[in-house]
């Protein structure tokens, strides 16, 4: 009986969850250009999807943006676990403090403190000024994901590869670094994944010309979006459903979260 | 020697001063002048105007209510995960963050098109002949908006301090004659706190000051105190006020700040 | 062992990327241009034949509002070479010298424009020195015929209890302001603060009723009969009717906002030469009339209009009006910073209001 209730309750909240995700991809197969109207069956935007230049740039800065954002905040972030645990406690409880800033502040704040730095050192707003903020909010998520890692790193084995003669960076590659790379994967995908959803701050932060699909979207949102964008979400769905799906039926290794 | 690896904590040092401090502080410059340079607490004091509070408080109420909706929905979802095999609730927890790579403007638009008078819920009840939902342009859809939108914030957190709970201290329990009800309110729950903790300042902060969500499903005729900061910048062009209305807004964050570093010493339960 | 798997899907995903980065357009021969319009203002192909034959790489941006536009324009955060906005707002920025004047040697294309149309610009650009049209027309109702049965001629419907949750509201100040001015018999134009007020207050009576405050969704929620009445765009009723013949648009007998909105070069251009090089192709004739056929806004250029080729839409009263028939015609001024204060303020209360 509890069984059924866990079951379904399950399945309620994944209908809850994909069915906005469901219309998405209904509607990457509408005919008709507006939302408001089903026109019939077409694959046309998919092949139109790839001659779009304007959406196809939108992906290319978001992807780029999310990977050297994501892979910055981790080197950065996890050098900065590493040395913030050799702390005392009043240097820790200030870099801790300081990481949650990011976190727990509101995003528009963010975005418009970014904002008026940028104005007073007179940069010039574009893709460089957006990837200043994104490795920002991205860091804490690093530091948040190797943080408890470092807890639990061997630090007699270190200490034992050091008495043993080898060089510090060699001690830490080898014993200290395999313990934190779980935490260093999830920090980095965390981070991926929070640029590639960022819309408020990268609002902020942008110039001319420079634009994601978060805020290609936003500016569409209001004139109707394009089907192709419908298209594109439904890729980008369908291709980390099938990575995940394949992972999954991977039997056999065993898992490090 | 040990010197050296602190070292390593320079270039984020810097990184936090340059990016993280002196943006804040530029933001208390500006809310505490006017336009002409001169010092001024009214952009602060400008909170009590009656559109601003009413703006304030709208955003409290929805926010609260819909933290209190993902509570309630997260926690038992995070206890049947929790108990499932380690497969297979990574798998279900990878579901769960699946729906963040579908754009989160387009996912909100989405429960647009489902909940509009003549969208895809609406059609589905007429044609069972039941009566329509009209919550599109009001509260109740922003909350829904919001709930859908950081639910994933609330279970994640509860998730990982359920599973990472010692299945021993449960069982112990058990033998010693606690019933279920007991045993959760006694041991799991508190146990669970830190996460139940960072989720509820992960799902509030956000719902408090967003702008998109009540834009996208309010139909502009809900102003929270998002829009309001939000439309200081890029209309008004009064940056100054809107400078202020933030640091207002700064202050309630603070506050969950100390929530959470009183709950969650080692800021573990974050994700 | 997932999660490096995952980090695999990362790098895909970043490998897709850089293969989509090869075709990317980079930086044409001769520069670039930075063009900021409003947004689906524009035939994305005149943009793709403008660098072809020009080797000048654009780059394009889209604004929602004036209010949106001007602030970015003012901070100096983005150098634009060419924006699109509207009447008061291109008085507003040549009052704070904010643009440069346009060398009209180098557009030649400009004898297309309409002189009336220039005629009408002296109202914000006195001396025609700083602003090219590029569309006009007027605000109206939009209204679906299955919905409303009677003949509408008044801005008083949206204030009906009948239609009450199937109205849409401009949401932008100075438009939703003009539908409650206008209503009164007052100035749109005015800065007299009880009027200003009492013209809130009737948006706050009015709030009730209204769906949605909606800017270009209009488009959509009217196609999609999910509203009976709309305040829109004289340009939008074209591409709406098309594609739902149930709409109808008018004019109210009160009068309306009658707009321009014009190419202008901020003083801070980089690229003042291609500015004006961009500006001179979309003057030219047939990149006009396409224009006009893929946006649907009236053109002033005069000879575009001359080869429009359905002729239910060249003569058609939405798109190109007689103006002299209607009474009480305005066009938005700049009203100063005070004036814009006003109305913002006001506009936050009709905003904030139950």
């Amino acid at each position: 009986m509890k069984k059924v209730f866990s079951k379904l309750y399950i399945i309620l909240i994944f209908i809850f969850l994909y069915a906005p995700i469901a219309t998405l991809i209904v509607l990457s197969f509408n005919k008709s250009k507006t939302r408001a109207k089903w026109g019939g069956f077409t694959l046309k935007w998919y092949s139109e999807l790839f001659d779009n230049q304007v959406i196809m740039d939108a992906l290319y800065n978001t992807l780029l943006l999310a990977f050297l954002s994501a892979f910055i905040a981790t080197i950065i972030g996890t050098m900065a676990c590493v040395a913030i645990s050799r702390m005392h406690r009043a240097w820790r409880t200030f870099f801790m403090g300081v990481t949650n800033i990011p976190m727990l502040n509101a995003d528009i704040v963010t975005g418009i403190s970014l904002m008026l730095l940028y104005l007073s050192l007179g940069m010039t707003f574009g893709f460089t000024t957006i990837l200043l903020a994104h490795i920002t909010f991205n860091i804490p998520y690093v530091i948040l994901s190797v943080m408890p890692k470092m807890k639990q790193v061997n630090k007699s084995a270190y200490e034992a590869a050091l008495d043993l003669g080898a060089s510090q960076p060699y001690a830490f590659f080898k014993v200290i670094f395999p313990d934190l790379l779980p935490g260093i994967f999830t920090g980095f995908l965390m981070a991926f994944t929070m640029s590639l959803d960022d819309f408020i701050i990268t609002h902020f932060t942008k110039g001319p010309g420079v634009d994601t699909l978060s805020t290609k979207i936003y500016t569409e949102v209001k004139k109707g979006i394009k089907p192709e964008m419908y298209a594109l979400s439904t890729i980008i769905f369908v291709v980390v459903l099938l990575l995940l799906l394949f992972i999954n039926k991977k039997p056999g290794k065993k898992d490090n979260a | 020697m040990k010197n050296k690896q602190k070292l390593l904590a320079t270039p984020y040092f810097f990184w936090a001063v340059a990016f993280i401090i002196i943006p804040i502080l530029m933001v208390f410059y500006y809310g505490f002048i006017d336009s002409a340079g001169h010092f001024t607490m009214q952009n602060i004091l400008a909170i009590a105007s009656p559109e601003h509070s009413k703006a304030l408080f709208l955003s409290i109420r929805l926010s609260l209510v819909s933290t209190l909706i993902c509570l309630l929905l997260a926690y038992p979802l995070a206890m049947i995960l929790a108990n499932k095999s380690v497969n297979q609730n990574q798998f279900i927890v990878m579901i769960f963050i699946l729906p963040m790579w579908m754009n989160f403007l387009l996912r909100t638009l989405a429960w647009q098109t489902l909940l509009e008078k003549n969208g895809v819920i609406n059609s589905v009840l007429r044609f069972l002949s039941l009566p329509t939902l009209d919550i599109i342009n009001t509260n109740a859809a922003i909350i829904l908006g919001m709930v859908y939108n950081f639910l994933p914030f609330m279970v994640l957190p509860i998730f990982n301090s359920l599973s990472r709970m010692d299945q021993d201290l449960i069982n112990a329990a058990r033998d010693l004659g606690a019933n279920n009800v007991k045993t959760f309110c006694r041991i799991i729950f508190p146990l669970s706190l830190p996460g139940v903790i960072s989720g509820i300042t992960m799902v509030f902060v956000p719902a408090l000051t967003t702008f998109v969500i009540s834009s996208l499903l309010g139909g502009s005729k809900i102003l929270l105190i998002g829009n309001v900061i939000e439309q200081e910048f890029t209309q008004a062009s009064n940056w100054n006020l809107g400078s202020g209305l933030s640091m207002v807004l700064m202050l309630f964050i603070i506050i969950s700040m100390i929530i959470t570093a009183i709950f969650d010493k080692d800021g573990e339960g974050l994700m | 062992m997932k999660k490096k798997v995952l980090l695999t899907l990362a790098l895909t995903m970043v490998a897709a990327a850089c293969l989509t980065g090869c075709g990317k357009s980079s930086a044409g021969k001769n520069g670039e241009v930075v063009v900021y319009n409003w947004g689906e203002y524009i035939d994305p192909d005149t943009l793709d034949q403008f660098e072809e034959e020009t080797g000048i790489h654009v780059v394009y941006d889209e604004f929602e509002t004036n209010e949106i536009m001007y602030p970015k324009v003012e901070s100096g955060t983005s150098n634009y070479d060419v924006v699109c906005p509207s009447d008061y707002m291109i008085q507003k920025m040549i009052e704070n010298d904010l643009l440069a004047e346009i060398n009209f040697d180098n557009i030649p294309n400009v004898k297309n424009i309409g002189e009336q149309y220039f005629e009408q610009s002296k109202g914000f650009d006195p001396e025609n020195k700083y602003s090219i049209p590029y569309c006009f027309g007027t605000v109206g109702i939009l209204y679906n015929k299955t919905m409303v049965d009677e003949p509408i001629d008044s801005w008083d419907v949206l204030w009906d209890e009948k239609y009450a949750d199937n109205i849409l509201m401009q949401d932008s100040v100075r438009d939703a302001f003009m539908v409650a001015l206008k209503r009164l018999g007052y100035s749109m134009n005015t800065t007299d603060e009880a009027q200003v007020k009492e013209a809130a207050q009737t948006l706050i009576d009015q709030k009730p009723l209204v769906q949605a405050y909606v800017i270009d969704q209009v488009r959509d929620k009217m196609i999609g009969n999910e509203a009976a009445i709309g305040v829109i765009y004289s340009g939008e009723a074209i591409y709406t009717q098309r594609e739902n013949p149930d709409l109808e648009y008018v004019i109210p007998k009160e009068g309306t906002n009658v707009w321009i909105d014009s190419w202008v070069i901020p003083k801070n251009a980089q690229n003042k030469e291609n500015a004006e090089k961009f500006i001179d192709f979309m003057c030219r004739e047939d990149v006009a009339l396409k224009n006009f056929e893929y946006i649907t806004y009236s053109t002033p250029n005069t000879a575009a209009q001359a080869n429009i080729e359905d002729e239910d839409i060249k003569n058609s009263k939405i798109a190109f009006p007689d103006f002299s028939e209607y009474n009480n015609l305005e066009t938005f001024d700049y009203l100063g910073v005070d004036g814009d204060n006003l109305y913002n303020e006001y506009w936050k209360q009709v905003k904030s209001a139950d």
